[in-house]
């Protein structure tokens, strides 16, 4: 099993599990508001496909958490609308 | 059968805005639109009403630039009541950024030259130092040794604007023939017989704005347009939220939030279709040299299309002497000029005649003998 933080929760997934799979084991609500209407978003697609997945992985915004694999430590940070430049 | 005042060819930005301003002086209008078959340069452009680099040695185009800068306020306050499509125009001025003294040394001297040239009309230009400029805009590269900034500049979106300019040409009543090669041309003086898609338009009027295509068509009613295709590319990153506050000639951030990175200039025929990795590397690469954090954003897309490019690279505005009536117009800024072309433009083709003052623009210039 891998230790990662979601939000500020830690929690532990199978090794080579996506963190997309951290996200919805985390019980978290939501891992992005929309940027256009702010509605909020969980994994839905986990194929690289949908992008409701995006989330800041360590410091780097905007990345697609499904096609993400865990490391010990990761950070996976929900984002909220748009990401700043 | 309704009769026609005048025939448009080419449903691109410069068309459809001849068109719009023809309409406005209260023309009955058929604009002809080629189709995907064309070059479709009004599908790929970067979207700057820019105004600061144009001109130069040419105190006419710098004039003509400006005056379009200035009627572009009213003009998408039209588009914007008519259609409720927002063009999205911002002008709050623009920047050229330099990356090293002789860059400089350049942009000062084509500034203070194209003030010189300016006559009465004066040109309004601050040279920036690399203080000033991060006062202005977020985030400077350390290899930015200075700037140029006009208040004369903006960006609207070139998508909403040929959206917004066919809306407003068809909710007015405008015939718009999509998919219409012209077949053939029988021009006489103020009658023009045009056959296209298996039918036949007859008005006293011609305009001839089909981009490169013009070349093609301009002898048939006794005209010139030595055209060439100069090829740009285009990259859009992800939305951001806004970061940058003006355009500048190279970088822009959308009402979107995208950020696009231009001004790319290469001789690869009518070639959109490959991209040129080292172009692309080396306007990504002097737009990070720029604003670093431009590197943290992920590339979406990239594009190319082609600039419509005379010999010197100014429009070209002309009338036949031959066929009177029959018009060309024709130029690589169709967002620049968009309100020129509509509102100073269009009321001359209305009127039967260009001004003198658009004689400079006519192709002309380019049958000059050189001296032996």
């Amino acid at each position: 099993m891998v230790e990662v933080l979601v939000g500020d929760r830690p929690v532990l997934v199978p090794a080579g599990a996506s963190a997309a799979a951290a996200v919805l084991l985390s019980d978290l609500p939501a891992i992005r508001t929309t940027p256009v209407s702010g509605a909020p978003r969980l994994p839905y697609c986990m194929m690289g496909v949908c992008f409701d997945c995006l989330a800041e992985i360590d410091g780097v915004p905007n990345r697609q958490a499904c096609m993400v694999t865990v490391a010990p430590g990761m950070r996976i940070a929900p984002q909220r609308g748009v990401r700043a430049a | 059968m309704s009769a026609t005042d005048a025939i448009v060819v080419g449903g691109g930005l410069v068309g459809v805005a001849i068109a719009h301003g023809l309409q406005r002086q209260g023309l009955a209008v058929a604009l002809l639109d080629e189709g995907d078959v064309a070059h479709r340069a009004s599908r790929g452009n970067f979207g700057l009403v820019w105004v600061q680099s144009k001109g130069i040695g040419a105190p006419h185009y710098q004039r003509w630039t400006r005056d379009s800068a200035a009627e572009w306020p009213a003009l998408a306050a039209t588009l914007r009541e008519a259609t409720g499509i927002d063009p999205a125009l911002h002008q709050p001025g623009g920047v050229t950024l330099c990356l090293s003294e002789a860059e400089l040394a350049e942009r000062a001297e084509s500034l203070a030259r194209l003030r010189r040239e300016s006559g009465n009309a004066g040109y309004e230009y601050r040279l920036l130092d690399p203080a000033a400029l991060r006062e202005m805009l977020p985030g400077l590269g350390p290899r930015v040794v200075g700037g140029s900034y006009t208040p004369y500049d903006g960006h609207a979106s070139p998508l909403h604007l040929l959206r917004a300019l066919h809306t407003a040409f068809r909710d007015a009543g405008g015939a718009y023939h999509p998919n219409t090669t012209v077949a053939t041309l029988r021009p006489a003086p103020h009658d023009f017989a045009v056959e296209a898609a298996g039918t036949t338009l007859r008005a006293p009027r011609l305009v001839l704005a089909a981009g490169l295509g013009n070349a093609a068509l301009a002898p048939l009613v006794g005209l010139s347009a030595p055209l060439r295709p100069e090829r740009g590319q285009i990259i859009v990153t992800e939305r951001a939220a806004p970061v940058l506050p003006m355009p500048l000639v190279n970088i822009r951030q959308t009402g979107e939030g995208s950020l696009l990175i231009g001004n790319s200039a290469e001789e690869a025929g009518f070639d959109t279709l490959t991209q040129s990795p080292p172009v692309l590397r080396d306007m990504a690469r002097r737009a990070v040299l720029c604003f670093p954090w431009i590197a943290g954003l992920n590339v979406v897309r990239a594009w190319s299309a082609l600039r419509v490019m005379s010999p010197d690279g100014r429009p070209i505005y002309d009338q036949s002497e031959r066929f009177p009536g029959a018009f060309l117009a024709t130029c690589h800024s169709g967002v620049t000029l968009a309100a020129a072309h509509a509102r100073l433009l269009a009321p001359m083709i209305a009127a039967g005649a260009l001004t003198t003052a658009m004689s400079p623009f006519g192709a002309g210039r380019f049958d000059v003998q050189n001296a032996a």
